[in-house]
Formats: structure tokens, C-alpha cells, sequence
């Protein structure tokens, strides 16, 4: 049952999260605006003009979706990893778990902070982006949805990295070693028709092509991937991350013996 | 009513390490009960287990009739904690602490900001409160611990070592505070390896060893089954022959200071006499331990555990 105490907590943990990532905003929001500019400088308007058009589009209007994107799953990720971790190495986590709150409150305070992030860092880097190309949004809607369901899914990531966690090094093996390399092969900068068929069927085992590709969608109108698959995918692995996520805060992993 | 009821409270860890042995305890509400025990005795476990920072092994635990497994936050909501190690963010300031603790406990932002002017006021770190908490001083943070617990008024205030490393005036000040909120109605728990402190505060006492509770009973009770108490003598002058007096032990430190052992039938009274006869002249006196620290030695050698 959802009390009014723990919407008060829950308000209260948001509130924590997005001050956190505010007060440190040279760490946490310049340098994902420095990143995207230097890649719509150098992929998008240096090498992108040699490239040509993919998919009937300047490379440059093809790319920035993705980098969009790219810009908030990695802030997503990164401020609930850092921050519950944090959390957990100064032991202050303690004094959450003390107080009368279900872990879905906690959960869901966490995933606000990273979705936050997340969507300021999408919408400044949107705002980069219309310096160096002429973007029309063709369904404004549809990318605020994406940019939320992205910053949930990779704040549940986050969370679950940060749960395992035992040391600074484990916060930054999963993003360096398994969240770029999805990023980078979920079609930022290619699309996925240009792969032999066998490279297409393994890529579509990876959740941040179906991402990029609707939010593609979102803003150019067109998609490798049917929108329904898209959103069921993501739709599946929000749900799965929430689940798994909550039965480790529940069950105390990591933080409770 | 009882505040805190424990039963067959059993704990052991993932590495095999059995912290807690089916342990019983009962602290009735208002209470100042303190739980003592060497390091690795089990205090700090049970402490854990009933503020729902560890997961129990099996067994019970009531507060003020709210089951632990039935109604955790209920139980929560009764509870305050000082732990012993610092554990609030060493990067936030000393009210937003303070403050964002009362909204997790549900507590809305303007009557939080309130409730958190009122707790650092009493505790003396209100001139602090803009500080990031790391900058403040040892004793400073364990005050900030206290006000932090305290901010939503729990019922039941357990406290870790709450004095551990700050200097004599502090633990003293701190003394005086929590005696008036324990005389206020709040019960309180407490560990703690200063034993004069447990016998100033506490009206109840019980000691766990090895996961095992071996004296739960009232203060006055405990310190009534000591048989002596041992004193430090400076006489005057030297004497050649060290006199034998009746229920007392003396030993010889140097030539003008004794320590005796004062068996509680023979009396101090009777010791001083027997040296007025003697022409002997005390000029300063002194207790070598607390009569708890004395206990307290004793009953864990009878467990087989020596200090010595």
C-alpha cells in the first residue's frame, strides 16, 4: 500500500539525487555537451560530409539521434551507479535502511536521479546538436517517452552494477567493457542494413539498437525496426531490470548481511 | 509495556561465524538499559538485527509490540539509531542531513526543516549546520549522529558507543542530554566500552559473550553481587611491617602508596579505623576501577575469557 510517508521519502530521495548531480555539475553534466559536440564536429561535419548520406540522410542527421541517446543512457547509468555505491562505501545507504520505507521507494528515488540526469543531458545536447545541423523533431512526444524508458532501463543497470559493486574498479569495468561496446554497435553511427545478415541477427540481440532505432524514429520518422518490437523490447528489459533490481534491494544484497 | 523483546534471537553470517546464539531480552519502555560485551561479543549484531541493518538467522524481535517480520516499518518507525561508525555522507551539509533524515521517515520538508533546527539546537551543533559534515570535529560528528536519530522522535533511541573518542567534557554533556531525554520518556539502549558510563546512566544491564547473553538484570542488582572494592592509599610515611588487617588484601605499590582490596563485609569504615590505630596517615584515596569493570572482568573469566 503507498502511504503518504513514503511519497514524502520518496520526494526527499529525488530531491537528494538531483541536488547531488546539480551541485557537481561539471562532472556530471559539461562533459557529455564536450563529447557530442566533439563527435557532431568530427564525425558528424568533418568526416560525415565524405561519408554521404545513409539511409537517404546526411550522415550528420543520421548520427545525432544516436549520440543523443548515447549522451543519456551513460548519464543515466553512471549517476545511479556512482551515487548508490557512494552510498554504500560511505555506509550512508544505513540510513535508508533504517527508515520506514519499502525498497520500491528507494528504487524508484534512485531511478528519478538517473532519469533526471539523463534527461537534462538529452535535452542540452539536443539544444549542441542544433548548432550543427537543421533538426526536425517529427514526433516531439515519442522522444521524451524514449528519452524516460531509456533513463529507467540504464538506471536500473546502474543499480544493479552498483548492488554487486565492491569496489570503484567494479563501477567502471560493466560501463567501459560492456555498455560502450553495445552503444557504439547499436547503430549510432551505421545502420544495421549495411551488416552481413549474420552481424544483423546478432545485433539484434542487443536492447540499444531497438532504442536508437525508435528513437530515430522519433525524430526522423523512420526506422530499421518495426516501433511495436522496439518498445516491446525495451518494455521487457525495464521490467526485468525493475524485478531483479528489487528483489536484490529487498533481500539486502550487497548492503545487509 | 515492553519496548524491546527479544526471543531466541539467532545469527550466523555467510562466512559460517555464529554471532549470536539464541539470545532472550527484554527492555521495558523508559528504560536506560545497557548491553555490554567484549569486542565481537554480539552487541553490535543484535543492535543491527533489531534496526534492520542485518537479516536475522531466526528468532524474534518485538518493539513496543510491533513484530520485526510481521510490520517492519512500524518497528521502524519506533527506533532511532546512533550507530558506531560515522556513516553519514562526509560530503553533505550538517542540516541537509539532518532534514533529508526526517523525509525518510516520511516526515514533510517544512515540519523536517523545524524538527531539525530543534535537534541541532540541543545538541550544540546548530552554528555547524551549513558545514559540510566532514569538516566537523569527532565529537561534533557523534553529536550530529545523535540529532539525526533523533529527528523523528523515535520511541526507542539505541545507541552504538555513542561517546567513543570524544574528550571527557563532551561525553559528559552528552551524558546530561541523554538522561533528560530518558527522563522525557524516550527508552534507550546502550553499548558501550566505558563502564562508568553504562553505571552513571543505566538502570538495567545485561552483558553478552560469545553470542550469549550471561547477566541480564538491574543495575543496582549486579553491582550488589560484587565482594570487594579495591583502593589506591597514599600514607603519609613509609612502615617497615605492612599490617594485617581483617577482610582486607594489601599490596605494596611503592613505599607510600597501597592498593587494598576491601572485602564489602569488613567495610572501609573498619579498614580506616585499624590504620587510625596503627598510627598510620592516609592523605589521599582513590577507587583503582569501577566496581562494574570489576564485575564485568569477572563474570566474562568465569566464561573463560581473560583479560589478564
Amino acid at each position: 500500500m503507498i502511504r503518504k510517508e513514503h511519497l514524502v521519502a520518496l520526494q526527499t530521495i529525488t530531491y537528494k539525487e538531483t541536488r547531488r548531480f546539480l551541485r557537481i555539475w561539471v562532472q556530471t553534466l559539461l562533459p557529455s555537451i564536450i563529447t557530442t559536440t566533439l563527435y557532431f564536429l568530427i564525425f558528424g561535419t568533418l568526416i560525415g560530409s565524405r561519408i554521404g548520406q545513409m539511409k537517404g540522410y546526411d550522415y550528420m542527421d543520421f548520427i545525432v539521434p544516436g549520440l543523443i541517446l548515447m549522451a543519456v543512457i551513460s548519464n543515466a547509468y553512471s549517476n545511479v551507479v556512482s551515487s548508490f555505491y557512494g552510498s554504500k562505501f560511505q555506509h550512508n545507504i544505513e540510513e535508508m535502511i533504517v527508515a520506514p520505507m519499502p525498497g520500491w521507494v528507494i528504487l524508484t528515488g534512485y531511478i528519478s536521479g538517473g532519469v533526471l540526469r539523463g534527461l537534462i543531458v538529452g535535452v542540452l545536447v539536443t539544444v549542441v546538436s542544433l548548432f550543427f545541423t537543421d533538426l526536425k523533431i517529427a514526433h516531439p512526444v515519442m522522444m521524451i517517452v524514449v528519452f524516460l524508458l531509456t533513463g529507467i532501463l540504464f538506471s536500473c543497470a546502474g543499480f544493479i552494477n552498483a548492488v554487486y559493486a565492491k569496489s570503484f574498479d567494479d563501477i567502471s569495468i560493466v560501463p567501459t567493457f560492456v555498455l560502450t561496446p553495445l552503444i557504439y554497435l547499436g547503430g549510432v553511427f551505421y545502420s544495421i542494413d549495411m551488416l552481413p545478415v549474420f552481424w544483423q541477427n546478432v545485433s539484434l540481440l542487443n536492447p540499444v539498437l531497438y532504442m536508437i532505432d525508435v528513437f530515430r524514429y522519433s525524430i526522423l520518422g523512420e526506422s530499421d525496426i518495426p516501433l511495436r518490437y522496439g518498445f516491446l523490447v525495451i518494455g521487457l528489459f525495464i521490467l526485468s531490470l525493475l524485478v531483479i533490481s528489487l528483489r536484490l534491494l529487498n533481500k539486502g544484497v550487497g548492503i545487509r548481511d | 509495556m515492553k519496548a524491546l523483546e527479544i526471543k531466541q534471537l539467532e545469527k550466523c553470517y555467510s562466512n559460517g561465524f555464529v554471532a549470536l546464539k539464541g539470545i532472550d531480552l527484554d527492555v521495558q519502555q523508559g528504560d536506560f538499559f545497557a548491553l555490554l560485551g567484549a569486542n565481537g561479543a554480539g552487541k553490535s549484531t543484535t543492535i543491527g538485527i533489531v534496526a534492520s541493518l542485518v537479516n536475522k538467522t531466526s528468532g524474534s524481535v518485538t518493539v513496543f509490540g510491533h513484530d520485526l517480520d510481521k510490520d517492519p516499518e512500524a518497528v521502524k518507525r519506533c527506533i532511532g539509531l546512533v550507530p558506531q561508525e560515522f556513516n553519514f555522507n562526509q560530503f553533505e551539509d550538517v542540516f541537509d542531513i539532518v532534514v533529508s533524515q526526517a523525509g525518510y521517515y516520511g516526515i514533510p520538508r517544512k515540519k523536517a526543516v523545524e524538527r531539525a533546527e530543534i535537534c541541532l539546537k540541543q545538541l550544540e551543533i546548530w552554528d555547524k549546520r551549513n558545514e559540510p559534515s566532514r569538516e566537523l570535529s569527532g565529537g561534533m560528528k557523534r553529536r550530529l549522529m545523535i540529532a539525526r536519530a533523533l529527528v523523528h522522535e523515535p520511541k526507542l533511541l539505541i545507541l552504538d558507543e555513542p561517546t567513543a573518542g570524544v574528550d571527557i567534557e563532551i561525553r559528559r554533556s552528552m551524558w546530561a542530554f541523554f538522561k533528560k531525554i530518558n527522563a522525557a520518556g524516550t527508552t534507550i539502549i546502550l553499548t558501550t566500552h566505558y563502564l562508568e558510563e553504562a553505571e552513571s546512566l543505566c538502570r538495567h544491564i545485561a552483558i553478552i559473550n560469545r553470542g550469549e547473553v550471561i547477566e541480564n538484570t538491574d543495575m543496582k542488582g549486579l553491582l550488589a553481587k560484587s565482594s570487594e572494592e579495591i583502593f589506591v592509599l597514599n600514607i603519609e610515611n613509609t612502615v617497615e611491617t605492612i599490617p594485617v588487617i581483617p577482610g582486607c588484601s594489601i599490596q605494596v605499590i611503592d613505599g607510600t602508596t597501597w592498593q587494598i582490596s576491601v572485602q564489602k563485609e569488613a567495610g572501609i569504615h573498619a579498614l580506616f579505623n585499624e590504620l587510625t590505630t596503627l598510627g598510620i596517615k592516609v592523605t589521599g584515596i582513590r577507587n583503582e576501577s569501577n566496581r562494574l569493570e570489576q564485575l564485568f572482568l569477572k563474570l566474562l573469566a568465569q566464561k573463560g575469557r581473560n583479560y589478564d
